[in-house]
């Protein structure tokens, strides 16, 4: 900021002349941008739903609950786009949030002091990464190796009840697992560095009380850390899906954009984000095709913000509980 | 920061009794716990290797002088250099979103922790900034085209930078505000006993006390913006050469060249995506790592 000196001459002879309406018109200067987040939010709503209108007039409620989506044929239906937004995020959560949690406590409970700071700065480059580097390195590197993985697997389980059906019936390296493989790796920075910080306001007096009686390490993680801590860690983990579910770039370039409702998890399907970043520019203008993709955006909107402020609420709450701010 | 301020965690040692004090059992699972802990660990590390070896060996062969400079082949098969436009717009934009971004953010902030002290109207715009900040960011794009690009009717690098500016907004709030609430009330009491107003109070002595940290929080902003691709991708149209007008004609980028070039199957095109992978890492590492040296001299520096 240039504040420091520059504008010192400038608001002293203002000041000097006429103080209140300076200082009246800064505060107001600074309102105003605090307002603009409230105007973007609202215009975001507007803008998008007037342009999402004529689809959502079109399709009525089965947008929602169709899953037949042919622009050809002016028929869309959005339900496998959701579903592939729900399950793809949910494995993220589902492989990340473990991998996250045994972060954050070797950060805190285990790791010697000397090696946490390279740790941290390790786990947060992967936050660093570009969505579309993560997509680039995994269509064009891991795509063939795990479908092979894939394939051994599928085989080996057919037959199975349950397992069958979530890892059977065919198997493609561009998949809705993969999708979820990634979108893990993305959402682990953020949900390390949250529960990270929710086990640090665990008090040493709890911890302390475990030991003396006797607890071994990890009894005293089970009983003080993980007890203590439950609530700030569902709001990282809520927080963390949110993410996922609006997560573009790397999922486009490998989910397999075939938009399909099914159990088997090796298999292609699509997302809200990545079908709007994936045929949107073959749109054309005012069309109807495009009001329905902009229809999904409405819908994805209103999904993140709900899961938004589910996990703000609950972090805010574990907040006042662990009496320390997140 | 809460971790420094509680005492060093590890101060409760777990008590190390003679191996018959405890059951081997527990003694197994406490064991297997944090061999679980090292394993989620390596989870995390071992792609993060195999991602950064791939794009450092890939990318190191297409990079040179010649790529950063000149044009794109306008044909995708054709091999050899060219993501000159790429790296042209990618400043270019992300210079612009900054500039946009950064002064309203900051003076949102001021709102917020200054003038708002903790009023309902200050708690909602925090919040809200908080809601923004978890509007994902293809839905900006989809915004900008809604309000931008479909009432010019065309493509521009202006149009990518405003939605660019929409993804930076609520970070900077963010950060700013944090920074802000780390300045010594004291401060601003000295400002006032001396007969500054609150503006001069603000400009003069509480923003250059948090300059650091919030030149450092921008920085992260701007790392951030300048990787994202799907913001741009309804805005800014294509080019293969220069645009360095941000107002007229089509642009692009090194995220939203990548993009493109990795969904074709040509040697050529693929050798390009992983070149631009590798400047744009540098270009955000080298961001990074100037927030970091910048917030390691956070504070309050005599004046």
């Amino acid at each position: 900021m240039a504040t420091a000196t520059s504008p010192d001459g400038a608001t002293s002879r203002l000041a000097a002349k006429r103080p209140a309406i300076a200082d009246s018109s800064f505060r107001v200067l600074s309102l105003a941008c605090g307002l603009l987040v409230l105007v973007i939010l609202a215009l975001i709503a507007f803008a998008m739903t007037a342009r999402a209108v004529p689809a959502f007039r079109h399709s009525g409620v089965s947008f929602i609950t169709s899953s037949t989506w042919n622009p050809a044929a002016d028929e869309y239906g959005a339900l496998a786009f959701i579903y592939g937004t729900l399950v793809t995020s949910l494995l993220a959560v589902l492989i990340g949030v473990p991998v996250s949690v045994g972060i954050a406590l070797l950060l805190t409970e285990v790791a010697p002091g000397s090696i946490r700071r390279p740790i941290i700065y390790l786990v947060d480059l992967l936050a660093a990464i570009p969505s579309v580097v993560y997509g680039l390195w995994a269509l064009l590197v891991l795509v063939k190796p795990i479908d092979s993985l894939y394939g051994s697997i599928s085989s080996a389980v057919s037959g199975i009840p349950v397992l069958d059906s979530l890892f059977g019936g065919g198997h493609n390296g561009k998949s809705l697992f993969t999708a979820g493989l990634i979108l893990a790796l993305m959402i682990t920075p953020i949900v390390t560095s949250l529960t990270r910080e929710v086990f640090a306001t665990v008090p040493a007096a709890q911890k302390e009380a475990a030991y003396a009686l006797g607890a071994t390490r990890w009894e005293m993680i089970r009983g003080s850390v993980l007890t203590y801590g439950r609530s700030g860690v569902v709001g990282a983990v809520m927080l963390g899906l949110a993410r996922a579910m609006g997560e573009t770039i790397a999922v486009a370039l490998i989910v397999g954009s075939s938009p399909q409702v099914t159990s088997h998890l090796f298999k292609s399907g699509d997302t809200m984000a990545a079908v709007i970043a994936n045929s949107f520019n073959e749109s054309t203008q005012g069309s109807l095709y495009q009001s329905a993709l902009i229809g999904l955006g409405v819908v994805l909107f209103a999904l993140t913000i709900v899961v938004n402020l589910s996990a703000r609420s609950v972090l805010s709450r574990a907040e006042k509980r662990l009496g320390a701010p997140l | 920061m809460t971790t420094l301020a509680t005492p060093p965690t590890t101060e409760p040692e777990a008590p190390s009794l003679g191996g018959g004090a405890i059951s081997f059992g527990r003694r197994f699972r406490n064991t297997l716990a944090t061999a679980l802990m090292v394993v989620a660990l390596a989870l995390a590390l071992i792609p993060l290797g195999f991602l950064m070896y791939y794009v450092v060996k890939r990318g190191s062969e297409s990079l040179s002088w010649a790529f950063l400079t000149k044009p794109i082949p306008v044909v995708q098969r054709h091999l050899g250099p060219g993501m000159g436009p790429a790296v042209v717009g990618t400043l270019l934009i992300t210079f612009a979103a900054t500039m946009m971004a950064v002064p309203l953010g900051i003076l949102g902030a001021v709102y917020v922790v200054e003038y708002g002290a903790d009023n309902r109207l200050a708690r909602v715009i925090r919040f809200l900034g908080d809601v923004m900040a978890g509007v994902p960011s293809i839905i900006m794009g989809l915004f900008i085209y809604t309000v931008w690009v479909i009432r010019f009717h065309h493509f521009s690098g202006f149009a990518g930078a405003l939605a660019l500016a929409c993804l930076m907004l609520p970070i900077v709030i963010r950060s700013t505000e944090s920074m802000l609430r780390l300045v010594a009330p004291d401060l601003r009491e000295a400002s006032y006993a001396l007969g500054a107003s609150k503006s001069r109070t603000v400009l003069t002595v509480v923003l250059p006390a948090a300059a650091a940290g919030i030149t450092s929080g921008c920085l992260l902003a701007v790392a951030r913006a300048a990787g994202e691709t799907a913001p741009l991708l309804f805005t800014i149209g294509i080019v293969t050469r220069n645009n360095f007008n941000l107002f007229k004609g089509s642009n692009t980028t090194l995220a939203a060249q990548i993009f493109t070039n990795a969904q074709v199957l040509f040697p050529g095109a693929q050798a390009r995506a992983w070149g631009a992978a590798l400047t744009l890492i540098l270009l955000v590492l080298i961001l990074t790592v100037l927030a970091r040296l910048v917030s390691g001299r956070l504070t309050v520096t005599s004046r």
